[in-house]
């Protein structure tokens, strides 16, 4: 494994995992925007994050693009690369690298639970594992995504003159919420923020499940009493959302755990959906990896390399520049 | 039990004032045993007694490695959030309501509450551990007040909030009475007021610039502000006792006062550490603190008395409906009956006009007292701190520039941030830490020192965080005392941020010996 670095560089063939900065040759594990950026030469990646990078960064945000489906192999030299699904959202991988007999995976971002909007997590047993930690305390331990969703469409109910703006990222989550809805049988029009349009465009043209849907215009402000509303987290604080009638703030995040960063963030009704694996899931892949050596990214890293080293498991944190905690998609 | 919690959930998240009044009134609607033990949460007034927040992390280190439970305390910031996430999920039992299980949890004896309460914890839902966890560390901290909860009822059943205020002390558990009162079946609950722990008049801080110009001086008095404890202090001809500010009785700790206390009436005044009257400081009283009894060698040492501001009952008469200005014609009758040597009089300041009071201010310089009291000559004596009636007027805190040395995440609605800051001052080469804060900045300087702390990190101990020593802070105190117990030989009281120093390089900041020397430390 002392062919990458820990900014997850292989100098040896000048290779780079998700780097912030333009690259020559980069592996991108998915569209979020910690991950994927603007200006490499060569972007590496499933067919459906090159779409989404093209969908927020216009066609020419790379010089080149090779698509691979999951499993499909990549050589440069000596170093294999396969991407794995990674359950995370739509086009999500894993970056599998094999060198001499030597395995070594970069999760990204992953959830090990179900997800009709994206490929579902498939496990790569491996020498070495780089995992995300975004959830890396044991009092994360999500629940059931459709309880969650049961409570917003049950406050619907409740709350009939009000309108419900749910805070959801973009890309990912935004269409898991609208998927879960359709899941449980909510069939109204979802009225979502103008950025997500294209992104939701996207999903349904995958054939992903996410309903009818449509952007917010200025139409009188009873209209949308009783009804959904996605928009951005950063749009609910904004003077955008005023234009609604007595909003209920809801906020789809596993944050949304500790009822006190829910009030620190006046949410009145946190929705604990994540796409990041929980604790435990985390420690179930860690296990089932078999990987010997454990390096850890992204977010919580203390608690969960004093529990690798516990278990005898070679482990220390990975701290990759320009990402910070709590700040991520 | 489910009820309960999602109320309380649905407290914590509501912004809203009627839509928490609403709630709260959803609630009391239910007519069983169930809204008396709701009162009694909400009103700070259960407790369970072998189960305190050490008790907690006890059990909780018995479920989970406590290195794991560390980082997520450090993390969530909030103990009963904590427990109730990270405690290790079983087969939910079957749902008993707030009643029962409070009665049952009563029930458990001490030898076997580790047992007992664990498989209590066990058998709940992750809210309703929450709201239990809550319910035995005290003080809620969901954004609903005391009085809140009064206006929701009174609101609901059409009284007023104050008639339910002046009979609230007389209540006790179930309140019957008060509910049957509520809904007119019987008359208002006969209380014996004299015999009641009375919640105390407090005063808010005086805005320098907009209240003198608004406030006639004629209408007010002055006295000076005291360094102690507030206490009250009940007196009749068989018993004497001393309550603190919040209602606690501290007789035992203070028999001298007790013994020597004569006459019939409720007193309220201060407590200080001193001989003849003249007060020593806080850092003795604090001797005198905290402590259940008091030895004769501790009484000898740190002898204490009270000084008296005021007057609430003269014998059986209620004087609190009087204005200030009449009780204290009671309350200095009073003293010249029962004349102690542990009890004075508060020194009333005369002056005409706000500018004479001003010059008061370096009369109250020293060390001895903290400032002035402004009252207004004809307020009654109203429980809290209502707006209007009485100010305090401190004098300027003493400041020093610090460097910031650790930070550590603060608690609460703080939680996500690094708001707990060591600062030191030189040692030689060296810093020496000589104090904490984690209070008096603004939002803004707050998100500008978490960011400088998640940046500039150079080791973490644990929760704490080491940080290259670049910022100066400016540190505010009202106080600062030798101690053994610190490196630094020195204690700081109320030490908050004042302001960050960008203009100041860190080597001008003072040697502790500089720092000691400035502020006559020894």
């Amino acid at each position: 494994m002392d062919f990458i670095n820990h900014q997850l560089f292989i100098k040896d063939i000048n290779v780079h995992i998700d780097p912030i900065l333009p690259k020559k040759t980069a592996i991108i594990t998915h569209g979020h925007a910690d991950h994927a950026r603007f200006g490499h030469d060569h972007v590496i990646a499933t067919r459906q994050t090159i779409d989404i990078m093209k969908i927020r960064y216009g066609d020419k945000c790379a010089k080149k693009f090779t698509p691979l489906r999951y499993g499909q192999k990549y050589s440069i030299k000596n170093y294999d690369f396969t991407l794995h699904p990674a359950g995370h959202i739509l086009g999500s991988a894993q970056v599998l690298i094999e060198k001499n007999n030597h395995r070594l995976v970069i999760t990204g971002d992953y959830k090990v639970g179900k997800d009709e909007t994206c490929k579902n997590f498939k496990l790569v047993k491996c020498d070495t594992l780089i995992t995300e930690a975004t959830f890396g305390l044991p009092i994360f331990q999500h629940p059931d995504p459709k309880d969650e969703i049961q409570k917003l469409i049950r406050s619907i109910k409740i709350n009939k003159n009000n309108c419900h703006i749910v805070g959801a990222y973009a890309l990912g989550k935004a269409q898991r919420v609208m998927n879960l809805l359709r899941q449980q049988k909510y069939n109204e029009t979802i009225y979502i923020h103008g950025s997500l349009e294209k992104l939701c465009q996207y999903y349904s043209k995958e054939k992903i499940n996410i309903g009818k849907f449509e952007k917010v215009s200025s139409k009188d402000k009873s209209f949308y009493e009783g009804k959904i509303i996605i928009a951005p987290p950063s749009a609910l604080k904004d003077r955008w959302s005023r234009r609604f009638p007595n909003p209920i703030i809801c906020m789809a995040s596993g944050w949304m755990t500790v009822k006190q960063r829910a009030k620190q963030q006046g949410i009145e009704l946190p929705l604990v959906i994540s796409d990041h694996s929980d604790w435990n899931e985390l420690l179930d892949t860690i296990k089932k990896s078999k990987a010997k050596n454990i390096l850890i990214t992204h977010g919580q890293e203390d608690a969960l390399v004093y529990y690798c080293k516990k278990q005898n498991l070679v482990s220390k944190p990975l701290s990759i520049q320009g990402r910070s905690d709590e700040e991520i998609e | 039990m489910k009820k309960f919690s999602s109320l309380l959930h649905n407290l914590i998240l509501t912004p809203s004032r009627n839509t928490k009044i609403k709630l709260l009134q959803d609630y009391f609607k239910t007519l069983d045993i169930n809204r008396s033990y709701a009162l009694a949460i909400l009103s700070d007034q259960l407790s369970f007694q072998f189960i305190k927040a050490s008790k907690l992390r006890e059990l909780v280190y018995e479920q989970v490695d406590q290195h794991l439970f560390d980082y997520s305390y450090d993390y969530v910031g909030d103990l009963a959030e904590t427990i109730s996430l990270i405690w290790p999920t079983k087969k939910e039992g079957k749902s008993q309501n707030l009643s029962t299980l409070i009665k049952n949890i009563k029930k458990i004896k001490k030898s076997e509450i580790n047992k007992e309460f664990s498989k209590v914890l066990s058998e709940l839902s992750n809210n309703e551990r929450w709201t239990l966890i809550k319910i035995c560390t005290g003080g809620l901290r969901i954004g609903v007040s005391e009085r809140l909860v009064k206006t929701a009822l009174a609101d609901l059943y059409n009284k007023s909030v104050n008639e339910i205020e002046e009979i609230w002390h007389g209540l006790e558990f179930p309140y019957e009475n008060l509910f049957q009162w509520l809904k007119n079946e019987t008359s208002k609950p006969k209380i014996d007021f004299k015999k009641l722990f009375h919640p105390m008049m407090l005063a808010n801080p005086i805005n320098e610039e907009k209240d003198f110009k608004r406030l006639d001086a004629n209408e007010f008095q002055a006295e000076y502000k005291w360094d102690g404890i507030r206490v009250q202090l009940m007196v009749s001809s068989n018993s004497v006792s001393l309550y603190s500010r919040t209602g606690d009785n501290i007789s035992s700790a203070f028999p001298e006062i007790i013994e020597t206390t004569k006459g019939d009436g409720v007193i309220d005044g201060e407590l200080l550490v001193g001989r003849n009257f003249k007060p020593s400081g806080f850092n003795d009283l604090q001797q005198r603190l905290n402590r259940k009894k008091a030895s004769k060698d501790l009484q000898k040492k740190f002898p204490v008395f009270i000084r008296a501001y005021d007057i609430l009952f003269y014998k059986e008469k209620d004087l609190r409906k009087l204005s200030l200005v009449e009780r204290r014609k009671y309350l200095e009758k009073f003293q010249k009956e029962n004349t102690t040597n542990q009890i004075d009089l508060s020194t009333i300041i005369n002056f005409s006009t706000w500018e004479e009071l001003t010059k008061y201010k370096n009369n109250f310089y020293d060390d001895l007292n903290e400032g002035v009291m402004i009252k207004l000559k004809n307020s009654e004596y109203l429980p809290g701190r209502k707006k209007g009636y009485w100010y305090k007027w401190k004098k300027n805190p003493k400041l020093v520039d610090a460097i910031l040395m650790y930070a550590q995440r603060g608690h609460g609605k703080r939680s996500s941030y690094y708001s707990d800051f060591t600062f030191g001052v030189w040692k030689e080469n060296e810093l020496v830490p000589i104090g904490k804060a984690y209070s008096g900045y603004t939002d803004k300087e707050l998100l500008v020192l978490d960011k400088f702390i998640r940046n500039n990190t150079t080791n973490k101990f644990g929760p704490v965080r080491e940080v290259k020593k670049e910022i100066i802070l400016e540190v505010a105190f009202d106080d600062v005392f030798p101690s053994t117990r610190h490196k630094s030989g020195v204690a700081m009281r109320f030490p908050r941020i004042h302001r960050i120093r960008w203009d100041k390089p860190i080597n001008e900041v003072l040697s502790i010996k500089e720092f000691k020397k400035e502020f006559k430390i020894d």
